[in-house]
C-alpha cells in the first residue's frame, strides 16, 4: 500500500506491506534508519519519534497510521548550523557509549526539554524510564539532561 | 637560519576525558549500526530453529517454501559447502543442525528471500519432522550416571581441581553456605546483524558486529570451504557487546546465503530471536566452606562450584576455570580446595558475559565473608582488610601477584565514601522515590534500610598460557594541514571507548594533533578479542609500539639529513613535541619536514606469558588483576518486597585513568548490569525452553531503577603495561551484585542466597534454596577442557601470537 507522510518537512510516499511498522518504512524504505531496532515491542524507547508533534515508538506505530501526517525524527534534530542542545549535550557529558539507544534518548530528552524547561529529578527520570540503555547505567545521561537544560534556557534568554 | 618555534600544543592526549571519536554520529542517528546496512539488489536472510531442546530430526521440507515468490533460496545442513561445525574454543556446534538438535533454538534451516516478511512466511511453510529424545536440563542431574547424553563424550565439559596448602587445616570458626545464580542476559540493544557480500573472487566480504573479527574469520572460512584471505571480515557498528558477540550468529549462515544466490544478504535478528542467538551468562551452584581463626585470619577455603554450559562448549571452559581460580576472593589463604565443572545440558549455550565466572563466585565467597564476620562479631570490613591481597600474595593456584594489588586502598577509599542522607520517615517524599514508586503502590509504610560492602577481583587479558597478541599499523604523513597519523587496528569498538583511547594514545606518542582511525577489519593482524578488559592494555600497547617505531625511523631521518647536510651531529637524545622535532630541547625542525614520504610500521603487542594449570590447579595462570570495593545502600519495602538502591558507592583498582569521564562511565554501567543481576535479571528457563525472551517479560534496570553511582578511582600503576593503564570494563559488574544482596540480607535478616532475588523472598513466601550437597567430582582424563581430548580443538587455538 501506498503511504504519503511528511518526513522531515518533506512530503515522501512508501509503497508498504499493509502489517509494516512506522519503524520499519522508516528504516526500509525512507533511507532514514537514525531511529533503532531494539525490541519492537515498545519498551526499550530507542525508535522515538515524533508523529503530530507528539513522542511515540515507531515500532508500534502501523505505517499506514501515519498517512498525511507528520513525522519527525533524530535526523532532523541537527541543522547547518550545529547540532541540536541535547546533542551536544550527550557528546560533551559522556553519555553515549555503543549509541544504539542515544537517538531514541535525545529524542525523548528533547521532547521533555521542550514540554518542562526545568524538570526536576523525578520528572526526568520518569519521563525516561521507556527508555533503556545497557551500557551507561543513566548517570551521565541525567548529567547530559542538565546540561541540555541549562543550554537551551541560554538559548532561549 | 634560527628556527621559528609556532608552538601549538598537542591536546587530547592520554587523561583528558576528550569527545569520543564518534559521539557526533551517534548523536545524530547517522552512526551505521550492523542493522543500518543496506545494499542494492540485497536479500534478508531468516533462520529456522528448533523448538524443542533435544530431537532427531527424521526429514525437512522445504519445497513449499523454495515454491514462495520472493524466495531466493533454502539452505540445509547438506549446503554448508566446507566444515559442517564450528565454535569459539571447540567446533562442537552445527552450522546447520543435521541428524539431531540439543537446544531449543538451534538453527536447522536457513533461507534468503527479497525482504524480511516474505523470508518469515517461507519459513513458516517448511516441515520439520522431529523426533523428540530424552532432554537433560538440570546442571546436577547432566553428572548423573543415566543422564541423557548432550554429546557422544558425555556431559562434562571441564573439571578443575585446585588444590593448595592442606585441605584438611583446621580452623577455629568455619561457616557454611550454598548458592545459586540464575543465567542472565547480555541485552546488548543492537541485534545480531551484518551484511555479506559476493565478491568477484569467489570469495566473501562480511560485514558484521562483533568483539573480535580475526577470531571469527577463522571459524567462517573453513565452514564456507574458502581460505581466510578470501573471507574478508570489517566491523559494522556495534550497539553493545558484553560477551554475547564473542561468538559465530549470523556469520556464516548470511555468507552461505550470499555465496548461493550471489547477492548481497542482510541478517538482522528480532529481539526474540537474539535470546536464543547468543551465549548468556552461566547459571550457577556453589558450596562453599571458609574456615578463619578466632582473629578473622582465613585458614581454610572449600569450594564446589558448577555452572551449566548448555548445549555448545562456546567459553565455558575459560568461565569455570577463572570462577575456580577467584572462588577464594581477593583474600590471602593458605589452604584450599577448590573444584570447579561445566556440563553441557539441553539448555540454550551459556559463554561470555561481562565478569566471566567472576561474578558468580563473588556473589558466593562475599556473602561467605559477611557470615564469617557475624561468626567472629567482627566488622565485615575489618574482616576484607585483614586478609585483603596485595602485591606479593600467592594466590590458590600458586601464583604470586606481581603487579600492583591496592585491595586494602579501595576497600579503604570505598568505606570512607560519604553515606547518603536519610530522608527523615515524617518528610513527604516523591512517591516515585519508594521502592516500586514507579507503580505508586506504597508511601513508604514499612521500609528498612541495609547496607552491604562487597569486594571482588577479575583477571585482565585472556589467560591460561593463551598469547592473545594485538597488532596495529600506524602511519604518519604530511597533509596541508599538517601531519597525520593514521592508526589501523582490528579493535572492535563496541561502545567503551577504545577508538578513542586509541587516538589519545597515538597522539601523545606522536605528538600529532591530528591522528584518524582505518575501519577495523581483517586487513590488519588480530587484536584480539574486545573481551576480558583487555583492549587498553593490547592494543593501546601495539599503538604505542607502532607509534615509537614510526618516531624511530623519524629521528632517523632527521639525523641522516643532518649528515647529509654536513650540519654536524645532533647532540643529546631526539623527542617530539607539539608538532615539533627537538633536540636536548632545542628545536630542529617541524615535523612535516622530514615526512616527504609517509611512515608506516605495523607491531604486535604481547602480555607476559602466562601458563595453564597442571593436574594440581597450580599455574602462573593470569596476566594481571583489577580489583574493585563496592557499598550498597537499599532501602526495602517489608510488605510488599520490593527494592530501592539508594546509592552505590564505589572504589575501583585501574592503574591509570587514560580517559577518566570513561572509566567512570563504565563503572555506572557495570554496576547497573550486576545490580540487574541482583534484583530482576533473569532467563526463565523451563525445560530448556525460554519463558521470556522479550525485553517485556526480561527486565532490565530503567533510569528508576538505578541509583547514583559514587566512585573513586585508585590509580596505582601496573608495572610493565602500557601508561600503567588496566582495563577497566568489569570490575564493576563483579562486585555489584554481591554488595547489593548484601545490603538486602541487612536490611531484611533473611539468608537471601540465590540471584535474581525476588520480591517473594524479601518477604519470607519463597524458602532459601537448599541442597542436599554438593555433587561429585566426576571422573576426567585431565584438567583441560574435555572436548580437547576429542581432537574437537579449534578457533582461536589458530591464532595464539600471530603477527
Amino acid at each position: 500500500m501506498l503511504v504519503r507522510t511528511k518526513v522531515n518537512g518533506e512530503w515522501m510516499t512508501a509503497d508498504v506491506w499493509g502489517g509494516a511498522s512506522l519503524l520499519y518504512m522508516l528504516r526500509e524504505h525512507l533511507g532514514l534508519p537514525g531511529s533503532k531496532n531494539a525490541c519492537e515491542q515498545g519498551e526499550c524507547g530507542s525508535c522515538s519519534v515524533w508523529l503530530d508533534g507528539e513522542l511515540v515508538c515507531a515500532c508500534l506505530v502501523l505505517a499506514a497510521q501515519v498517512h498525511e501526517r507528520e513525522v519527525r525524527t533524530v535526523e532532523a534534530l541537527a541543522t547547518d548550523e550545529g547540532l541540536h542542545p541535547v546533542q551536544e549535550a550527550f557528546v560533551e557529558s559522556g553519555a553515549v557509549q555503543c549509541g544504539f539507544c542515544t537517538p531514541g534518548l535525545v529524542v525523548a530528552v528533547a521532547d521533555l526539554l521542550t514540554r518542562d524547561p526545568s524538570p526536576t529529578e523525578a520528572a526526568v527520570r520518569e519521563a525516561l524510564s521507556g527508555n533503556l540503555c545497557r551500557c551507561t547505567g543513566y548517570a551521565k545521561i541525567l548529567d547530559a539532561v542538565w546540561a541540555a537544560a541549562g543550554r537551551m534556557r541560554e538559548g532561549r534568554r | 637560519m634560527s628556527a621559528v618555534r609556532t608552538i601549538r600544543k598537542t591536546r587530547s592526549m592520554i587523561g583528558e576525558s576528550i569527545r569520543r571519536v564518534d559521539g557526533v554520529p551517534k548523536v545524530k542517528g547517522q552512526f551505521q549500526f550492523s542493522s543500518d546496512l543496506w545494499a542494492e539488489g540485497m536479500l534478508w536472510g531468516y533462520t529456522l530453529r528448533s523448538p524443542h531442546p533435544s530431537a532427531r530430526i527424521r526429514s525437512i521440507d522445504v519445497s513449499k517454501a523454495l515454491a514462495t515468490p520472493g524466495v531466493a533460496a533454502v539452505l540445509l545442513a547438506d549446503d554448508v559447502p566446507g566444515k559442517k561445525t564450528f565454535g569459539l574454543e571447540f567446533a562442537d556446534q552445527p552450522v546447520l543442525a543435521w541428524d539431531r538438535v540439543r537446544y531449543a533454538g538451534e538453527a536447522v534451516t536457513i533461507l534468503a528471500a527479497t525482504d524480511l516478511e516474505a523470508a518469515r512466511r517461507a519459513a513458516d511453510k517448511i516441515v520439520i519432522d522431529y523426533a523428540i529424545l530424552p532432554a537433560v536440563t538440570d546442571m546436577e542431574k547432566s553428572l548423573a550416571p543415566d543422564a541423557p547424553l548432550v554429546h557422544d563424550f558425555g556431559n562434562v565439559l571441564r573439571h578443575i581441581r585446585i588444590v593448595h596448602g592442606d585441605p584438611d587445616a583446621r580452623a577455629d570458626v568455619w561457616v557454611d553456605g550454598y548458592y545459586e545464580t540464575g543465567m542472565q542476559d547480555q541485552a546488548f540493544l543492537g541485534p545480531e546483524s551484518g551484511m555479506a557480500i559476493p565478491a568477484e573472487d569467489g570469495g566473501v566480504d562480511l560485514y558484521v558486529a562483533t568483539q573480535w573479527l580475526h577470531v571469527d574469520q577463522e571459524q567462517v572460512a573453513p565452514c564456507l570451504g574458502l581460505p581466510k584471505e578470501k573471507v574478508r571480515l570489517y566491523i559494522a557498528g556495534v550497539g553493545g557487546a558484553f560477551g554475547a558477540r564473542e561468538d559465530v550468529s549470523m556469520h556464516i549462515h548470511a555468507c552461505m546465503l550470499a555465496l548461493r544466490t550471489g547477492r548481497p544478504v542482510k541478517m538482522v535478528y528480532g529481539r526474540e530471536e537474539s535470546f536464543y542467538g547468543h551465549v548468556h551468562r552461566h547459571p550457577s551452584r556453589i558450596w562453599m566452606r571458609h574456615g578463619a581463626k578466632r582473629d578473622g585470619t582465613l585458614v581454610n577455603i572449600y569450594a564446589r562450584i558448577l555452572i551449566d554450559g548448555g548445549a555448545y562448549a562456546s567459553s565455558s571452559a575459560a568461565v569455570i576455570a577463572n570462577a575456580s581460580t577467584f572462588a577464594a576472593g581477593p583474600y590471602e589463604v593458605p589452604n584450599a580446595l577448590i573444584e570447579g565443572t561445566a556440563v553441557y545440558t539441553n539448555n540454550p549455550p551459556c559463554g561470555a558475559m561481562r565478569g566471566f565466572g567472576a561474578v558468580q563466585a563473588c556473589f558466593a565467597y562475599e556473602a561467605q565473608m559477611d557470615k564469617l564476620a557475624r561468626a567472629l562479631s567482627m566488622d565485615p570490613v575489618a574482616l576484607r582488610l585483614r586478609n585483603a591481597l596485595s602485591t606479593g600474595s600467592v594466590l590458590p593456584t600458586g601464583q604470586v601477584i606481581r603487579g600492583s594489588a591496592p585491595v586494602r586502598e579501595v576497600i579503604e577509599r570505598c568505606a570512607s565514601l560519604p553515606m547518603p542522607v536519610e530522608e527523615p520517615a515524617e518528610l513527604r517524599r516523591d512517591p516515585i522515590s519508594y521502592p516500586g514508586g514507579a507503580g505508586n503502590v506504597s508511601r513508604g509504610e514499612r521500609l528498612r534500610r541495609g547496607v552491604g560492602f562487597a569486594v571482588g577481583y577479575k583477571n585482565i587479558a585472556y589467560s591460561g598460557g593463551f598469547d592473545d597478541s594485538a597488532a596495529a599499523r600506524v602511519r604518519l604523513f604530511a597533509s596541508p594541514a599538517g601531519p597525520i597519523a593514521e592508526v589501523h587496528s582490528a579493535a572492535a569498538e563496541v561502545g567503551q571507548g577504545i577508538h578513542t583511547i586509541l587516538t589519545q594514545i597515538a597522539r601523545t606518542e606522536l605528538s600529532v594533533e591530528q591522528v584518524v582511525l582505518h575501519p577495523a577489519d581483517t586487513h590488519v593482524g588480530s587484536a584480539g578479542s574486545s573481551s576480558a578488559s583487555r583492549q587498553t592494555v593490547m592494543s593501546g600497547g601495539a599503538v604505542q609500539l607502532a607509534c615509537a617505531a614510526v618516531r624511530d625511523e623519524l629521528f632517523e631521518r632527521v639525523l641522516r639529513r643532518r649528515e647529509a647536510a654536513a650540519k654536524g651531529t645532533l647532540r643529546g637524545e631526539l623527542a617530539l613535541e607539539d608538532g615539533q622535532i627537538l633536540a636536548s630541547g632545542e628545536p630542529v625542525g617541524a615535523m612535516e619536514e622530514f615526512l616527504e614520504t609517509p611512515i608506516e610500521q605495523t607491531r604486535v603487542y604481547h602480555h607476559r606469558r602466562t601458563q595453564p594449570l597442571d593436574a594440581r590447579g597450580q599455574g602462573d595462570i593470569h596476566v594481571m588483576f583489577a580489583f574493585a570495593a563496592q557499598r550498597a545502600v537499599v532501602e526495602v519495602d517489608e510488605e510488599l518486597g520490593l527494592v530501592r538502591v539508594v546509592q552505590i558507592a564505589t572504589a575501583q583498582d585501574v592503574g591509570r585513568a587514560i580517559h577518566p569521564q570513561n572509566v567512570y562511565g563504565q563503572i555506572e554501567g557495570g554496576t547497573a548490569q550486576g545490580l540487574g543481576l541482583a534484583l530482576m535479571e533473569e532467563i526463565q528457563l523451563k525445560d530448556g525452553l525460554i519463558r521470556n525472551a522479550s525485553f517485556t517479560d526480561y527486565l532490565i534496570p530503567t533510569i528508576l531503577d538505578m541509583p547514583p553511582v559514587v566512585a573513586t578511582l585508585v590509580e596505582e600503576p601496573e608495572p610493565g603495561v602500557p601508561f600503567g593503564a588496566k582495563g577497566v570494563g568489569e570490575p564493576s559488574t563483579v562486585v555489584s551484585t554481591a554488595a547489593i544482596v548484601a545490603a538486602l540480607r541487612d536490611a531484611t535478616g533473611r539468608e537471601l542466597n540465590r540471584v535474581p532475588v525476588r520480591p517473594d523472598d524479601l518477604i519470607g513466601l519463597n524458602p532459601p534454596v537448599s541442597s542436599a550437597g554438593a555433587p561429585t567430582s566426576p571422573d576426567v582424563p585431565g584438567p583441560d577442557p574435555i572436548p580437547k581430548y576429542y581432537g574437537l580443538a579449534a578457533g582461536q587455538e589458530h591464532l595464539i601470537g600471530t603477527d
